[in-house]
């Protein structure tokens, strides 16, 4: 009765306040997060890092060094060895003598014991990678802590498992593996795509050359530490640290097997030529430009979180971004408003905080594109929203989170990858609608669909040309999971026991 | 001068494509000779297919590519099992054709319809069963109901080699185009020239056998004339190439991946009639791309 009666006696000054809140924002009493910076000290760098080639980090015989730097400070982090086409040739032959000699002879059992200790070594320095991942990177620590070590762990251990019980995978088949692979992985998630090429790879008995990108090298050279730590025989992962020029000689080198690549579509086609008169086997994670459906029955506080998480997370630099939303009409300007509000909320800033929503952006050269492309936006007609009460820091590469709302399917953003917090938005009348602008792209590698209706659910999820369809959900990942696109986003998947057919020869 | 039906010969049939469900001549209006086994006697004059043709093709199987996807698997299968009844009825017409125009005995020949039916039979039984045998829930961590299912890759186009012996490219068309129609995708095929006399009796028992329209269409023509265009056409998902020509495959993985097309190779050694190959789930699961759904688990 008492709390009653005093939230009685207080209910004119709460609404005085909200009437003010309303009409003026400066004059609401604003609650600042004080900074809960993660310590980073107990992160060594090395100031020079050597390319990893049969178990050691050796110097590049190009002699060459490039700098990488922190994307929320712009200040260098370390110098990182370019590798040459030599530096390349080397690795391979080192991979090529250890799949002969060691990785091919030892059990799967054996395989599948490294793997586990991996995993175990992961976890154990799972706060040391986190913080690198996220200075490299510039994801904010809250992610790289809680979802991207994590995973990175979950996928050695699932692999691990994996290795001698692959002839239960495809019963019936014989199984090999395919031998020394070359892989290359994009800047947004480098402990994660180097997790994903690696174990599957490794469990299926293969070995492998690893490009990383080149303004994110700094976390997957201290996996290989672990690799070290672990005792993983020397020379079954190598990595070759290095731009385009590294990938490429990777991608040609006349001795690898198998290519894998997850990056741009663009670059996906240009790999897809490379070896199509090889016999190299070859599967592609590319970009995608992943609908986000909202119906009008579905749970709309819910779907505001998935929206967020679909588009924001990770600066937005996603393949599988929830990036173009489709809103049903009849509750699109009630959503869009608290949208508006929602993005309000969002704090941009230092990613070693762990009250940062959105880090930086990887680099000056993405932050331009991505400011290239939201003002094409404008200039074709969309109508852009950007809280502007979001700071940002001065220095560093950032963009404040934003959408475009009136966009239709012939819109630049609409078509392409932005790979950053930027979100476009369109409207719909019917399931029908939704499914065909959904699947009005090249693309096809996410989707996601919010309504509480279940048949309506099955029914847009069985429609929706793409790979992955998160419904009543976005974003998830597991290592039994398939992932991977139809159409332009790519070959193949990864993830589960079908994930392992990209990694042995079955015949 | 005796007539011709005093003389009791029968009325030749006109060999023309198959798209869309209909039997249309070329628009091109060109054609090329088949000739009888070892003789100048022309058996038949077959449609030689231009670009637009093709194109007529894709688009009819584009039409085609919801509707066959969304019947059921068990319909499917009832349709694939309707063309092997199919083909024994025009069995006859079949081992006539291959007869004249490949000089084979009548016991080949048999055999090589048998194996056509075979093939019919074996990936109707097979349309609602694939799907059991390659899909899966995830044990994903955390409280979601993942589950992967394979779905037809869409829209397929498929060559052949020329040069293979007429017996055994009737039942690789057949099983090809069979297991490809299984998951409910669509495809148009060049036809080899060794089966391309076939054209008549295969068209007949794709449109006899309540297949939609447009599921499967059938051209006949040179393949170096429409090659580029079957491997660079924006709207097939998928090519597959039966044979053994490492340039082809080449070629079809290049200008295919301007929009990442799936090449299915399916190749081609000494052994080509070897129906153990013509008959695998794998054929199958070749054309299909794997879908991945989560959904919360909770109140």
């Amino acid at each position: 009765m008492t709390t009653k009666r005093a939230q009685k006696k207080s209910s004119p000054a709460v609404t005085s306040i909200t009437q003010k809140t309303r009409l003026s924002g400066a004059e609401a009493p604003r609650f600042e997060y004080a900074p809960s910076v993660q310590s980073s000290d107990f992160v060594q760098i090395e100031k020079r890092n050597g390319l990893f080639i049969g178990g050691k980090f050796v110097e590049p015989k190009s002699g060459r060094y490039f700098a990488t730097i922190n994307p929320a400070t712009g200040e260098k982090l370390a110098e990182i060895s370019e590798a040459s086409a030599d530096d390349v040739d080397l690795a391979v032959k080192t991979a090529r003598k250890a799949y002969v000699n060691v990785w091919s002879k030892i059990s799967a059992k054996e395989r599948g014991r490294y793997l586990f200790r991996i995993a175990r070594l992961i976890q154990e320095r799972s706060r040391e990678l986190a913080v690198l991942e996220t200075i490299d990177n510039g994801k904010p620590i809250r992610e790289s802590r809680d979802v991207d070590v994590p995973l990175v762990a979950a996928h050695f251990f699932y692999h691990a498992g994996w290795a001698d019980k692959l002839h239960y995978a495809f019963p019936g088949q014989t199984i090999a593996p395919l031998g020394v692979v070359g892989q290359v992985i994009p800047w947004n998630f480098p402990l994660l795509m180097a997790a994903w090429k690696i174990a599957p790879a490794l469990a299926c008995g293969n070995t492998v050359v690893l490009k990383p990108a080149e303004t994110t090298s700094l976390s997957v050279l201290r996996l290989a530490q672990i690799f070290q730590e672990a005792g993983l025989p020397d020379g079954v992962v190598n990595l070759v640290t290095g731009a385009g020029a590294t990938g490429s000689a990777l991608v040609g080198h006349s001795d690898i097997n198998k290519v894998a690549f997850t990056g741009s579509t663009e670059v996906g086609k240009i790999i897809a030529r490379a070896v199509a008169g090889t016999n190299k086997r070859l599967t592609l994670e590319l970009g995608g430009k992943s609908a986000h459906i909202i119906f009008e029955d579905a749970a709309l506080d819910q779907a505001l979180e998935g929206v967020i998480n679909g588009i924001y997370f990770n600066q937005g630099h996603v393949c599988c971004a929830g990036s173009r939303l489709l809103l049903e009409e009849s509750i699109a300007k009630d959503f869009i408003d608290k949208l508006k509000r929602r993005l309000t909320k969002l704090r941009v800033g230092n990613p070693l905080d762990k009250n940062t929503d959105i880090g930086a952006i990887n680099s000056e050269g993405e932050l331009k594109k991505i400011k290239k492309l939201i003002q094409l936006g404008c200039d074709e007609g969309g109508e852009l929203y950007e809280p502007k009460t979001c700071k940002i820091p001065e220095k560093g590469y950032f963009q404040r989170p934003c959408f475009f709302s009136n966009v239709s399917s012939s819109f630049t953003l609409s078509r392409v990858e932005i790979f950053g917090p930027v979100l476009t938005i369109s409207t719909f009348r019917t399931p029908q609608e939704a499914v065909l602008k959904a699947n009005d792209t090249p693309y096809g590698l996410a989707a996601g669909v919010w309504s509480e209706k279940g048949a309506k659910i099955h029914k847009v999820a069985g429609a929706l040309k793409a790979g992955v369809v998160w419904a009543n959900t976005y974003n998830k990942f597991d290592p039994s999971a398939p992932f991977g696109g139809y159409n332009e986003s790519g070959w193949g998947r990864e993830g589960g026991r079908h994930g392992l057919m990209a990694y042995l020869d079955v015949k | 001068m005796a007539s011709l039906v005093s003389q009791g010969e029968r009325v030749p049939k006109t060999l023309k494509l198959f798209i869309g469900g209909e039997f249309p001549r070329t628009e091109s209006g060109r054609s090329f000779p088949v000739y009888d086994q070892d003789s100048k006697k022309v058996f038949a004059q077959l449609c030689q297919a231009s670009r637009k043709d093709f194109r007529n093709a894709i688009a009819a199987s584009l039409k085609a590519c919801e509707q066959w996807q969304q019947r059921t698997a068990y319909n499917r299968a009832q349709i694939l099992y309707r063309m092997a009844e199919m083909t024994e009825g025009h069995r006859e017409d079949m081992v006539s054709v291959l007869k004249s125009t490949s000089g084979v005995n009548a016991q080949t020949a048999e055999n090589s319809i048998d194996q056509v039916v075979d093939a019919f039979v074996y990936y109707a039984g097979f349309c609602d069963k694939y799907s059991q045998l390659s899909g899966c829930v995830n044990p994903v961590n955390g409280p979601h109901h993942a589950f992967t299912t394979p779905e037809p890759v869409g829209c397929v186009d498929c060559l052949f080699d020329d040069d293979m012996g007429a017996a055994a490219a009737l039942p690789l068309v057949a099983s090809t185009l069979a297991s490809i129609i299984t998951s409910g995708s669509v495809v148009t095929a060049l036809l080899p020239t060794a089966a391309a006399a076939q054209i008549a009796s295969l068209g007949e028992i794709f449109a006899t056998s309540d297949l939609p329209k447009g599921v499967v269409n059938l051209l006949t023509g040179n393949r170096s004339e429409l090659i580029d265009h079957m491997a660079s056409h924006m709207e097939v998902q998928s090519v597959c190439y039966v044979g053994s020509d490492r340039a082809v495959k080449e070629k079809l993985k290049t200008l295919g991946a301007e929009n990442m097309k799936r090449v299915v190779w399916r190749e081609l050694h000494a052994n080509a009639a070897d129906t153990n190959e013509n008959l695998r789930l794998e054929n199958i699961l070749s054309f299909v791309e794997y879908k991945t759904v989560w959904h919360p688990v909770g109140n």
